[in-house]
């Protein structure tokens, strides 16, 4: 079933949570929303599912306005971030429960509900947890409890509100390799929002970035990864070296001197900022290469895993940056900590120095 | 067998808080209470199984008994409802209710007797549109039952509230998303969480009613065989210097008691056991 949400607008006292937001959710496609907390991405979710209601604007589910549908006549399944199981009853009377509270005409026998929910057991692979209780669970089998509860009903769209994001970093690793092969076996229309960019590239399809109740871009993760539309998408998604200067030509001018740009629309003489990844930059030694570059200082070689992590402080003006370099290159240039070298970024993207956007730590 | 009870705990003191617990329960509790056994030991079972059974202290029984368990009942309606509103919304003056509700608490019992007279008996406030309608409240068992409903109702919403407050909305979000409608929401996901708690209350409710003194003797009217409650009774004993007499009944009544709260209890602790299994 595809999703459609039309100029939403929602706002609780002064505060704008959702901006007249418009988004198209295709049939069977796992989309992200990606956002800081606070961009107004669960805020969309719960107005979907009818758990919210928005001041203005309609959600199209189907090709129908279902806006004025109760949640319970939507037919979506939700995943909330805490789980929300039922203490008091088994894991199998939790995932049993939207069948049990079908209307006795449309209520599937005792055998029926029996089979099916031992059948959602298994996809979670869970089927042996049946007679616990919730709370002799883990967070990560809560989830998937949760989960299988949320397909029992067999809703048209599966919403999940941060579903990872009270588990451990090694559970949640499994979790969306998990959540990846079970959309890929089921191809219901999902929804899932995160703060993470990391499990937002790995599972979605598709990432809507939001940010202050605004959509910033969607795309395919490699497009809102390799091409960012805002400097706020560029911090956001991994991270990223911020270089300060003017616009000359194709050239960012920082301090005294020239980064070469690829193709840009600002106007020279203009404030920019170009941004680069720490992957992006090019360290070489002094004097062994004439394009140009910003002269900086080795503070400290950092070695994680496959690449290295250099921590440089630029000569300019003492601004800290990361570049990543991969082992071998390390070896060729054989740097130590408090060496000079030189900078230059394969590519750097500009934007106009309006705002100064917030710089993601890399993580 | 001490040895056996004892767990290691990072908070040590456990002979000493059993031994504490202990000597506290007996001077405040079992001591005074069984005075009120031996002295009714001096009784021979005849004439103590009279006493008891008088059709007088009989008919008390019943109207102590049956008017607590249905002021209890109807405090655990209203008690629970009283504190999902106080949870649950904002409204003006919330903070006014909430103080409202344990006024009861606070107010001498005699008081309370007097006010809920003046306003039931027959040209009271609202006693002057019920009596037409032929419902007499002052000096009837109704009466009784308003004053053990008064006096119960800060117990069910103050044991219930906490429990409403740490209750999880997103359960009954997920409960309506997955085609649960209110009725079923309520009976099946807040109930059951709730349980425990709205028992407690009514137990507290029930024993606060069954000790009743003040605020019924006032506004009941004391009639033999009809709103005379067991606790005026026993006194009424003791003023014609009937101690023996007195205590006999009080012993029924407290043996009575211990029993149902037990079963309340067991009752309570089995629905918590369902509601929260810990590994």
């Amino acid at each position: 079933m595809s999703i459609a949400v039309r100029d939403i607008h929602k706002q609780f006292g002064d505060f704008v949570a959702l901006d007249n937001v418009s988004l198209d959710f295709s049939s069977g496609e796992l989309t992200a929303l990606l956002g800081p907390s606070g961009c107004g991405k669960t805020t969309l979710l719960r107005i979907i599912a009818g758990l919210e209601v928005a001041d203005s604007g309609s959600v199209v589910l189907d090709g129908s306005d279902a806006s004025r549908r109760s949640v319970r006549e939507r037919n979506v399944g939700f995943v909330f971030q805490h789980y929300a199981l039922f203490r008091h009853m088994t894991v199998f009377e939790n995932v049993a429960f939207g069948l049990t509270v079908k209307p006795r005409a449309e209520r599937p026998s005792k055998a029926q509900i029996h089979r099916k929910v031992h059948d959602l057991l298994k996809l979670v692979q869970l089927d042996w947890l049946a007679d616990r209780y919730p709370s002799q669970l883990s967070g990560g089998q809560r989830q998937r409890i949760a989960l299988a509860r949320a397909l029992a009903v067999e809703p048209k769209v599966l919403l999940l509100d941060e579903p990872f994001g009270a588990l451990d970093a090694k559970v949640r690793k499994e979790l969306r390799r998990w959540l990846r092969r079970l959309h890929d076996e089921l191809h219901v229309t999902s929804i899932f929002v995160t703060h993470d960019q990391e499990e937002a590239l790995e599972v979605a399809d598709r990432i809507v970035v939001m940010n202050h109740g605004r959509v910033e871009q969607q795309g395919s993760p490699q497009e809102v990864y390799d091409s960012p539309a805002s400097p706020f998408v560029y911090g956001f998604l991994g991270a990223v070296n911020l270089f300060h200067g003017r616009v000359h030509g194709d050239v960012l001018q920082v301090g005294g001197h020239a980064l070469e740009l690829d193709t840009h629309t600002l106007g020279s003489g203009d404030p920019a900022v170009g941004f680069a990844r720490p992957h992006e930059l090019d360290v070489t030694r002094p004097g062994s290469d004439r394009r140009g570059g910003l002269p900086a200082r080795v503070l400290r070689v950092l070695p994680l895993g496959a690449s290295v992590r250099l921590e440089l402080a630029l000569d300019d003006d003492g601004q800290i940056i990361e570049a990543e370099i991969g082992r071998g290159r390390l070896r060729e240039l054989d740097l130590r900590e408090g060496e000079s070298v030189v900078v230059r970024p394969a590519t750097v993207r500009v934007f106009a120095a309006v705002t100064t956007p917030q710089r993601a730590d890399a993580r | 067998m001490i040895s056996t009870l004892r767990r290691h705990s990072v908070l040590p003191g456990f002979n000493l808080a059993l031994g504490y617990t202990l000597l506290y329960l007996s001077l405040v509790v079992l001591i005074p209470l069984s005075a009120a056994f031996i002295k009714t030991a001096s009784l021979s079972w005849p004439a103590f199984w009279e006493t008891v059974t008088a059709p007088r202290v009989v008919a008390s029984y019943k109207l102590t008994f049956g008017a607590s368990l249905i002021a209890a009942t109807i405090n655990a309606v209203f008690g629970l409802i009283i504190a999902w509103v106080l949870v649950r919304y904002t409204l003006p003056g919330k903070k006014v209710i909430d103080a409202l509700v344990d006024l009861p608490f606070a107010l001498p019992t005699a008081v309370a007797g007097v006010a809920l007279t003046a306003i039931y008996a027959g040209n009271g406030w609202i006693g002057q549109f019920l009596e037409p309608l032929g419902i007499k409240v002052a000096f009837t068992p109704l009466g009784v039952l308003v004053a053990l409903t008064f006096i119960g109702l800060p117990f069910v919403v103050r044991t219930v509230q906490p429990v409403l407050e740490d209750l999880e909305r997103e359960t009954e979000e997920a409960a309506a998303c997955l085609g649960a409608n209110r009725v079923q929401t309520f009976l099946r996901v807040i109930l059951p969480a709730i349980l425990p708690a709205l028992l407690t209350g009514f137990a507290l409710a029930f024993a606060r009613a069954l000790g009743e003194y003040g605020s019924v003797i006032f506004i009941a009217g004391n009639v033999p065989m009809v709103s005379e409650i067991t606790p005026l009774l026993i006194i009424t004993k003791l003023e014609q210097y009937d101690y023996v007499g007195a205590t006999a009944i009080a012993v029924v009544m407290l043996v009575t008691s211990f029993t149902l709260l037990l079963a309340i209890n067991l009752l309570q602790r089995w629905t918590q056991k369902r509601g929260a299994r810990e590994h």
